[in-house]
């Protein structure tokens, strides 16, 4: 039975089933028992499944990873929630050199069935230090994998994934997907890790994007559609390991790329992507652009941070360029925001 | 279950005196042959340190848990951890402890639960902490003991987890080796003259002791009574032990000339070695005779030799070896 339910809800549904199905399942993180349940993904969960099994716990980020670690050596599960990415940075001794290696170093005789959920912040002011895309910096370290689902279907079916999974997982949640909705199944199921998905198909152009990216270049290819140029969009969904063969069987049938990934550019994944299209697919129709993040830290201020973010009119005039058509502004292309700019768009509400 | 553990059992003590010479040995034979150049890792050696591994793990049961540091060889012997296996290891041979992948760095014996070493200055110890979770909420009645120098409780993880340890009441020893240098540093650039880091532990409500860490007995009694604490569900305890080490902080030689400390400085720390202490102490009660140790060392140097032969002889890692061990499988669910 399938029904509509939010992204956040779609990830309270993974956990719950995961922990009614295994009794290694623990989940810990600031304020997972609080009356907000880390933005309705863990509420009640405390309730049901007593105070043992879902932890509040201190303000010791890089300890109670450690803690999660070892308790992984000894069969457990652990799940533990970030409020921010921003908050986990002082995790990072546990999580790159510990929880990525240890399979590898000890020769394969133990794992580390980890899963950090970090949520990353925009809008409303959220500024430098609680609004950071890390994604390439965790995607670097050989070890980890690394998932950031769009629609709540792949919420719920890629952590309960991330959840079965003998490895760490870096689970990125952007935090205006949380209430979006769209069809998830009741019963437990499984997204692969590990694996992308065409959320749209188009033969002109291949527009690959990540997390909330996804619904900007859906809303591009709507108004490119208008224009007469069929985009495919990709939804990455993992990027470690990366589905490298989904990406090139697309591009090699569009012969053109852009890649939206709201991260920074310099370093970043949207530059790894076109790396492994230039290295395999000779004869593009024209050179892969980015769209990403200036390299400079999140602004707070609206009136900066609304230029910071690339959005569908950025797409689509990346797109146009591809063809040597002049640029066009929203209101030229009929892109319509009803409301104000750091808050999350209400045409993205869904269903996805 | 209160145990007298004020007169060791001669048994014991006989048994702690070999361990001690045992690590010895293996580490004095590393040193030896480390110019051959064939052990192409880093080794931290221990010898000046071995009675705190020996005591330590002699109050601990089979099943009880340790973690240690990159300094760890004797603490991995001591519990009882495969000396072929980790010769090979320091080889980079396919039958390491760690098939080659880890070094001298990262010893791991899951037969006797000991769970790994890590060379990141305190970042085993909330792994340990976690192990020990992990125990109780599974409910095994184990302890967990975590090795760690003195600099560790200069990282802000360490108090990380004396917080946590204290207030989940974690089954946990912290043995905190105090040997005076970070590398090269001395305390008093790192911490305060009054810094007494017993009294950090206590701070968080966590038991805490001192001693001589280079008295294999002492070190044995205050464990002892740290690991019934633990295992009767009465928390955690921190105990610091002070010692020495020898050798240079990485590699096989004296470094007394290079001039971060100074010949007498060790001189008088040899004067307090742990194993010739022991054996005196030993030999004049009675409780061993000199012939004893004769043989006692002649069976352990036969067992080096034979591990050493076993480490050259093994294979190394076959090339496509390089790409395994990175994801562990999907467990069916």
């Amino acid at each position: 039975m399938s029904r509509d339910i939010t992204y956040a809800q779609a990830l309270l549904e993974a956990t719950d089933q995961c922990m009614a199905a295994s009794p290694s399942v623990y989940v810990m993180g600031l304020g997972v028992t609080d009356p907000k349940g880390t933005f309705g993904t863990t509420l009640g969960l405390e309730q049901k499944f007593g105070s043992a099994r879902v932890l509040d716990m201190p303000t010791s980020e890089n300890g109670m990873t450690g803690i999660a670690i070892g308790s992984a050596l000894l069969g457990m599960r652990p799940l533990m929630a970030h409020q921010r990415v921003d908050f986990a940075l002082l995790a990072l001794d546990q999580i790159i050199n510990n929880a990525a290696k240890w399979h590898y170093m000890f020769g394969g005789q133990l794992s580390i069935p980890l899963v950090v959920r970090l949520i990353i912040g925009r809008g409303w002011g959220q500024g430098p230090q609680h609004s950071q895309s890390l994604q390439a910096l965790f995607a670097h370290v050989p070890g980890l994998k690394v998932v950031m689902p769009t629609t709540p279907y792949d919420a719920k079916g890629l952590l309960i994934s991330a959840i079965e999974d003998d490895n760490p997982v870096i689970f990125l949640e952007h935090r205006w997907l949380h209430n979006i909705f769209g069809a998830v199944p009741l019963e437990m199921y499984r997204v692969p890790i590990g694996k992308a998905r065409t959320v749209r198909d188009g033969s002109d152009l291949t527009i690959v994007a990540t997390s909330h990216m996804t619904l900007e270049a859906l809303r591009a290819a709507d108004v490119l559609a208008r224009e007469g140029i069929s985009a495919e969009v990709i939804d990455v969904r993992t990027l470690k390991p990366f589905d490298t063969e989904h990406l090139l069987e697309s591009v090699g049938k569009t012969r053109r790329l852009i890649v939206a990934d709201a991260a920074w550019r310099t370093g970043g994944f949207a530059g790894e992507i076109i790396a492994q299209v230039v290295e395999s697919i000779d004869q593009l129709a024209a050179r892969p652009r980015r769209l990403t993040l200036p390299d400079v830290p999140t602004p707070s201020t609206p009136a900066l941070a609304d230029h910071y973010y690339p959005r569908a009119v950025h797409i689509v005039n990346a797109a146009r360029n591809l063809w040597d058509l002049p640029e066009r502004s929203e209101a030229e292309l009929g892109i319509v925001h009803e409301v104000p700019l750091d808050v999350p768009d209400r045409a993205f509400l869904g269903p996805f | 279950m209160a145990n007298d553990v004020s007169v060791l059992e001669t048994v014991l003590r006989r048994d702690l005196f070999r361990r001690m010479l045992r690590i010895r040995a293996v580490e004095e034979t590393i040193a030896e042959r480390y110019a051959e150049q064939e052990m192409r890792c880093p080794i931290h050696l221990s010898i000046g340190q071995e009675a705190i591994a020996v005591g330590v793990c002699g109050a601990l049961e089979p099943d009880d848990y340790i973690m240690s540091t990159h300094r760890g060889h004797a603490h991995y012997l001591a519990k009882g951890g495969d000396l072929r296996a980790m010769i090979a290891e320091i080889y980079g041979k396919a039958t390491g402890c760690s098939s080659g992948k880890g070094g001298s760095m990262h010893l791991v014996d899951l037969e006797v639960n000991m769970m790994g070493c890590t060379p990141i200055v305190a970042s085993s110890l909330p792994v340990a902490v976690g192990v020990a979770f992990a125990s109780m909420m599974k409910r095994e009645s184990r302890v967990t003991a975590v090795f760690f120098g003195e600099g560790a409780t200069e990282e802000g993880v360490f108090a990380e987890c004396l917080n946590f340890a204290a207030l989940k009441r974690l089954p946990l020893v912290f043995v905190c080796e105090n040997n005076l240098y970070s590398v090269y540093s001395p305390m008093d650039v790192r911490q305060p003259l009054a810094r007494d880091r017993a009294a950090l532990a206590q701070a968080h409500g966590i038991e805490a002791r001192k001693g001589d860490g280079n008295d294999v007995e002492e070190v044995y009694r205050l464990t002892r009574d740290a690991v019934d604490r633990a295992r009767q569900e009465n928390g955690p305890t921190f105990i610091e032990f002070e010692t020495y080490r020898w050798r240079e902080h990485c590699g096989p030689n004296y470094d007394n000339d290079i001039g971060y400390r100074t010949e007498a400085e060790f001189r008088a720390w040899q004067e307090r070695c742990p194993i010739e202490r022991h054996k005196r102490r030993l030999v004049n009660e009675s409780a061993i005779l000199p012939e004893a140790v004769g043989e006692m060392l002649d069976a352990v140097r036969l067992e080096i030799e034979e591990a050493f032969k076993y480490a050259q002889t093994s294979p190394v890692p076959a090339d496509d070896e390089l790409e395994t061990h990175l994801y562990a499988g999907v467990r069916p669910s």
